[in-house]
């Protein structure tokens, strides 16, 4: 645990998304956890849209954890490229929330 | 960048709010702005600049014009937002705490860099100033002449009152020279005048005052901080029955003495000249986009 990096963004509120992304040294590819109320519709193409976002990032092994609240795809984008930039800049050893 | 484009209603859109980005263009404002500003605590600039960047990239504006207000460049944010904002190309960014012609300057020559190494058209994105200081209203004739990118001036209200010294109340007489500088300075330069926002949301009455007064004086439209203002401000700035009627009456004067190449134009034994005739165009302009201009111009 002690060598996780997170980084959140986002938040609860309608129309938005709270994203979470741990690097970890000991994470091994991508682990994708999404809570959302249009899973069943929309679950690929979030997923899709997660994977692309930490590809372009260059970002091979994360914990990313998506609690949706009714997002736009623009949105989702946004929050996960900044809540994985907030956690690449944590220095490693550390740990910050927001 | 539409120099001339009406600007009665210019709406602050949080960027941190994705829900009102995505719904900026609903409200009906002539013009949106999306706000990295003021609008958005220290913690989150990175996260609202990338949250307006997708917004630019995925979300479909087409009414309204679509503008940024970024940090300062004089702050640890301003280049950041410059570089990722620009490259989507708005239609304007709004420059805040605009001091000098240096400022406008500096806003001018990165924009230019950026739009060359995106491929975009220099010049393509206007920029609004926002002065908000004594010094900033002093310089505002050579900020509004610096770069042919400058479409409009604006001034906030709150950061320039407190600037001077000056106690901020409803009359608003504090704002008279302030508002006189920048009508001034803008028509000078031949470009738009925008007033400040008024920040009681729940006095519709005061606002609608005041945005007609503001007319009154020559701007051309206002800033607002709430989706109820939009339709009172554009009330305010839609022209009276009388005002209308007389600009009818101008255009058609001027259009009968145009083709017969009459250099002296008369309407009711009163001389009508160029300034006239641009008043008169500004109202019916104004009247069409209210919807209240039927049948003939």
């Amino acid at each position: 645990m002690q060598d996780q990096r997170i980084g959140v963004a986002g938040s609860l509120e309608s129309c938005d998304v709270l994203v979470m992304v741990i690097l970890s040294a000991e994470s091994r590819g991508m682990t994708l956890e999404i809570d959302s109320p249009s899973l069943a519709s929309f679950g690929e193409e979030m997923k899709n849209t997660v994977m692309e976002i930490m590809e372009t990032l260059g970002i091979p092994h994360a914990v990313i954890k998506v609690q949706d609240r009714g997002a736009l795809d623009c949105t989702l984008r946004a929050r996960t490229e900044a809540a994985a930039k907030r956690a690449l800049a944590v220095p490693a050893g550390e740990k910050v929330s927001e | 960048m539409n120099r001339r484009r009406l600007r009665r209603t210019s709406l602050y859109i949080p960027g941190t709010n994705p829900g009102m980005l995505a719904n900026a263009e609903v409200y009906g404002a002539d013009s949106v702005i999306l706000d990295l500003e003021d609008g958005v605590p220290v913690s989150e600039k990175d996260a609202a600049r990338i949250l307006v960047r997708n917004a630019l990239q995925h979300i479909p504006y087409r009414r309204a014009e679509v503008t940024v207000r970024v940090n300062a460049l004089s702050t640890p944010f301003g280049r950041d937002d410059f570089r990722e904002i620009i490259p989507l190309a708005p239609d304007a960014v709004r420059l805040p705490k605009c001091e000098s012609a240096d400022d406008v300057r500096e806003a001018d020559a990165m924009m230019t860099e950026i739009e060359l190494e995106n491929g975009i058209e220099p010049g393509t994105v206007g920029i609004i100033a926002i002065t908000e200081s004594a010094r900033g209203g002093r310089n505002l004739s050579e900020i509004a002449a610096e770069s042919p990118r400058l479409i409009a001036l604006n001034y906030g209200a709150e950061d320039y009152t407190a600037d001077i010294g000056a106690v901020r109340t409803k009359e608003g007489r504090e704002l008279d020279d302030i508002r006189a500088k920048v009508i001034v300075a803008a028509r000078i330069a031949g470009v738009q005048a925008l007033d400040s926002v008024f920040g009681d949301v729940n006095d519709l009455d005061g606002l609608y005052a005041e945005a007609l007064r503001v007319r009154l004086l020559g701007f051309d439209g206002k800033s607002v901080i709430h989706p109820r203002q939009i339709p009172v401000v554009h009330r305010a700035f839609t022209p009276s029955d009388q005002e209308v009627g007389f600009a009818r009456r101008v255009m058609a004067a001027f259009r009968e003495a145009s083709s017969r190449g009459a250099g002296v134009i008369a309407l009711d034994g009163r001389m009508i000249d160029a300034p006239v005739v641009a008043r008169a165009e500004k109202i019916l302009a104004l009247a069409e986009a209210a919807g209240c201009l039927p049948g003939e111009r």
